[in-house]
């Protein structure tokens, strides 16, 4: 089953017009549709192959100012009159919101000038399954080989995906976008002396099959990340410095993330309300949301609004200089929309980040962990020990004691706790090590000082 | 469910198109063309609502429509899987087609079809989407308006309806084929409270929420008002929240939702997935002690109307209720059909999926720590000095060797064995064997927490239920703050 965005303009267009000939005075509808295989191989063997493509149908009504939401995977004649009667029912039985709306006609971008980010490669869809598990196998296999403390797997993982959506509005806004993506995960498992096992994973993805990092390394740096973890153990409770590696610092960046949301903000749900224009991080930190760049996970030409997509500068040196609003967060906050807007699978509407990328300092990451005498190295969290009202962070952790400027003792079962406001604004060094893997991404950080429950 | 529902599959007897013995026969057989040990078809039809009532208005509803087929071709540990969204004959065809492509040779015959019929747990007099829809909304606004009258420092207030009907039919190559018609809902109420001005403003916020596979009787029992007097006493006690200790300390976990905790310690590491393979840290040792006595641990999918109750799991399957820990000693693992093949027991029942769009692995349904003898404020007597926790906010375990996590949203300090002041959000950091050998008393308190729970897995969420008596806990890491 292949699908093109020219069928499901169609589709929308249509269900568009179904929408305002029942009485809706705004309607706007998504089509997406996606195909994806995934392979999953474990000790040698394949264990997964799963196949499968979809499609499905969101409408977002207003009757005045009564809004409602929809969505169908049932795209029959039946299911698609349904989406309709539905979303006017519940429109119906919701209660007028003042600010309820569109953004202003004038501010919707056209078709032509939405700029090609190269989110799609044409030759994803040809990679098959015999591929695809001779990837997971050759991932998997170079790290048993890497050593033979690794004793275990949980297996590895090729998984393919393709998909397109395009938005209609009754506003006259109409936009298509294409994305493809690749991604390999390997995750194996070694035992530790005192009995326990250790699992330990590291994974690759791109927007282009050709950019993939290669299946051997991908397995040989999994092999690496789990035998160093051999040894872990807590460590006694101290205040003493951390440093994030990527993956735990785009973690720390994701909690801020949820705080510059506009929706937090008019929600009164987020510890920064009320401090734009001032100090929330260390000078070192730039924080910029930018959909614009090419071939990178978060990128969209417009917004689930349809305005023009932008980069938006969100903290700079330190400074916070704007929330990320869609129009209604705008209207809540008197303030603009940073065409911020993302518009899920089912119709509805609200502010998110793209590229939400923490900006590369100088030095590398190895001699910010050098410069560090003794602090707390950390790779992993767990829990979700966060409360975006107040700040407060509390979180499982485990990494390496750093000693000396050099990475020692595995720990682990610890805690590491401080509230967030202080902790970007303790941010005393940022390493060079980006890599937008994902669309929160983060270099190598340090915060100069956090409480470690351990012993 | 009353035959006059808007929402019914197409797939039902008496649907638009019915799935019958014959069609399903007939996938099956192709699923198995190129070979296999077994096949399943898993039909699913999913409607689910959403009512949001917010700024003091129903500021939006939704309503949501899922459905499709889900096949599945295993041959030895390998599985083939493969979805289609329409259920026509072509696209069914195809996806047991594009399921079959693991096979290689070998295999099974599907065995003549048996209509089979399950336990009925979940019966409700009137399914919660036949309601009018102005019902729904004024529970909300009964929400609304208590939780606003009881203190002016309350700010904001969101309260939320969910219901879902999930109507699924499975039909396997070995025979069996079954329906079962899964009704849900969830209530919640969250409320932000503010005290003082400029930067010494204090904002905390508070939630109260539960349901279960019922209708909207659940409210005769559990009214709007309760959980909006229970989010808001929770947003002003944290108001006074201080700093949280940092180390080692006794602690004591209230009834019910710390349940949260068995879920996490020691129920993902007895699925029987990760014990297959040897990941788990509970691999090879059933019949060994590896909790205090006073522990005996049941994934219980049988609780009338329970959040994580089911009639029929998703492979088609009865379940029961499983005794995991005895006495703290290992009984059993929770399986799915492959596991317990591989184990050579009978399988459990815990086969569950997210939905059509995914293969099914071993999960849990409602697991409870049962109750023990202990009064519970002998408990908190025998504190000197410890942590109190009541809410949770979640968890999360690695299972390769048990360590988790669980974050508390409400929590107290204990001194001289009284609860006093409350702390601020904090981690509770354990290893789950570990933890479960340090229970040193237990409470005759045994609660099932209100339904609110879900559980993620490899990406799939499913709903679950929790639940415990009082617990204490000789020394667990408090990940607070303050180092003493």
């Amino acid at each position: 089953m292949t699908t093109t965005n020219d069928e499901i303009l169609e589709l929308a267009d249509a269900t568009v017009k179904a929408a305002l000939g029942a009485g809706a005075n705004v309607a706007e509808a998504v089509v997406r549709h996606g195909s994806h295989l995934s392979t999953k191989v474990r000790l040698g063997q394949p264990e997964l192959v799963e196949e499968a493509g979809s499609r499905s149908l969101g409408l977002r009504v207003m009757l005045g100012q009564q809004v409602a939401v929809t969505y169908t995977s049932d795209l029959s004649a039946l299911g698609r009159a349904r989406l309709v009667e539905d979303a006017i029912e519940l429109a119906k039985l919701s209660q007028p919101d003042p600010f309820a709306g569109v953004p202003d006609p004038s501010l919707l971008s056209k078709q032509e000038d939405h700029v090609d980010l190269d989110t799609f490669d044409p030759n994803m869809d040809a990679l098959m399954a015999d591929e695809a598990l001779s990837r997971a196998l050759a991932g998997e296999a170079a790290a048993r080989e890497a050593d033979e403390r690794i004793t275990n797997s949980e297996g590895a993982t090729f998984t393919r995906a393709s998909g397109g959506s395009v938005l209609v509005t009754s506003g006259g806004f109409r936009g298509s976008s294409e994305g493809t993506y690749a991604s390999l995960v390997v995750n194996p498992v070694a035992d530790d002396a005192d009995g326990k096992k250790r699992s330990g994973y590291h994974w690759a993805a791109r927007r282009h099959l050709a950019q993939l990092e290669d299946a051997q390394s991908v397995g040989k740096e999994a092999a690496r990340r789990t035998l160093r973890k051999l040894g872990a153990g807590k460590i006694a409770s101290a205040e003493m410095p951390v440093v994030f590696d990527p993956d735990a610092a785009r973690s720390i960046l994701g909690l801020l993330a949820g705080c510059i949301n506009g929706g937090a903000i008019w929600r009164r749900s987020s510890y920064l309300l009320d401090r734009l224009e001032t100090r929330v991080a260390s000078d070192l930190v730039t924080i910029v949301d930018d959909p614009l760049l090419p071939r990178a996970p978060g990128s969209r030409a417009f917004d689930g609004e349809g305005l023009l997509s932008r980069r938006n500068v969100v903290v700079e040196k330190g400074v916070l200089k704007t929330y990320l609003m869609d129009s209604y967060a705008a209207r809540k906050l008197e303030m603009e929309s940073t065409a911020s807007a993302s518009r899920g699978s089912s119709g509805g509407v609200g502010a998110s980040t793209t590229n939400f990328v923490l900006q590369p300092g100088e030095g590398s990451a190895e001699a910010l962990v050098a410069d560090t005498k003794r602090g707390l190295y950390v790779t992993e969290m767990m829990g979700f020990g966060f409360n975006g009202v107040t700040g407060d962070f509390s979180r499982g952790a485990a990494g390496f004691l750093i000693e000396n400027g050099e990475l020692t003792q595995p720990v682990s079962e610890v805690t590491i706790s401080l509230n967030v406001d202080q902790l970007f604004q303790r941010i005393d060094a940022v390493a060079n090590d980006l890599d937008l893997r994902t669309s929160t991404a983060s270099p190598t950080f340090r915060v100069s000082a956090m409480t470690i429950a351990g012993r | 469910m009353s035959d006059t529902s808007r929402y019914r599959a197409p797939f039902a007897d008496g649907g638009a198109s019915p799935i019958d013995e014959a069609i399903a026969s007939r996938l099956l057989a192709i699923a198995l063309e190129k070979g296999g040990d077994y096949a399943d078809l898993f039909f699913e039809y999913g409607v689910s609502g959403s009512y949001a009532f917010d700024d003091g208005i129903l500021k939006s509803a939704g309503r949501y429509v899922s459905m499709g087929l889900g096949v599945r071709v295993m041959n030895g540990d390998a599985t083939g899987y493969a979805y289609v969204e329409e259920l026509t004959t072509e696209a069914m065809e195809r996806a047991a087609r594009t399921a079959a492509q693991i096979a290689r040779g070998g295999g099974a015959a599907p065995v003549a079809l048996a209509p089979s019929d399950a336990a009925s747990r979940y019966d409700v007099p009137t399914l919660s989407f036949d309601v009018d829809g102005a019902e729904k909304r004024a529970l909300l606004e009964r929400a609304d308006a208590a939780a606003r009258a009881i203190d002016p420092r309350i700010v904001k207030v969101t309260a939320s309806f969910n219901e879902e009907i999930r109507e699924i039919l499975v039909a396997t190559s070995t025979g069996r084929f079954v329906r079962d018609v899964q009704p849900l809902i969830r209530f919640g109420v969250r409320a932000i409270a503010e005290e003082g001005e400029g930067t010494d403003r204090k904002r905390q916020s508070g939630s109260s929420g539960g349901g279960g596979r019922m209708g909207l009787e659940y409210f005769d029992t559990h009214s709007p008002e309760h959980h909006a007097k229970e989010a808001v006493r929770q947003a002003l006690a944290m108001l006074d929240a201080r700093e949280a200790p940092a180390g080692e300390l006794e602690v004591v976990l209230g009834p019910g939702d710390s349940g949260i905790l068995l879920h996490e310690a020691v129920g993902h590491g007895l699925e029987a997935d990760f014990n297959r393979k040897g990941t788990s840290n509970y691999t090879d040792q059933v019949g060994e002690k590896v909790a205090s006595e006073l522990c005996t641990v049941v994934d219980d999918a049988t609780l009338p109307h329970g959040r994580g109750t089911i009639n029929v799991d998703d492979e088609g399957l009865l379940p029961t209720s499983a005794t995991l820990i005895e006495k703290g000693v290992l009984r059993g693992y929770m399986q799915d059909q492959h596991s317990a093949g591989h184990f050579e027991v009978g399988p459990t029942g815990n086969g569950r999926r997210e939905s059509f769009r995914s293969h099914p692995m071993p999960r849990m349904t409602n697991t409870l720590l049962l109750a023990g003898q202990d009064a519970p404020e002998d408990i908190i007597k025998s504190v000197k000095r410890g942590v109190y926790a009541s809410k949770f906010g979640g968890g999360q375990v690695d299972i390769s060797n048990g360590d988790f996590v669980f974050s508390l949203t409400e929590g107290y300090l204990i001194e001289d064995g009284k609860i006093t002041a409350p702390l601020k959000g904090v981690n509770l950091i354990g290893n789950g064997p570990d933890v479960m050998r340090k229970v040193v008393m237990l409470g005759h308190d045994m609660e099932v927490s209100d339904g609110i729970w879900t559980c993620g897995k490899e990406g799939q969420s499913v709903p679950v239920g929790v639940g415990c008596p009082t617990i204490k806990i000789s020394g667990m890491t408090v990940g607070g703050t303050q180092l003493s």
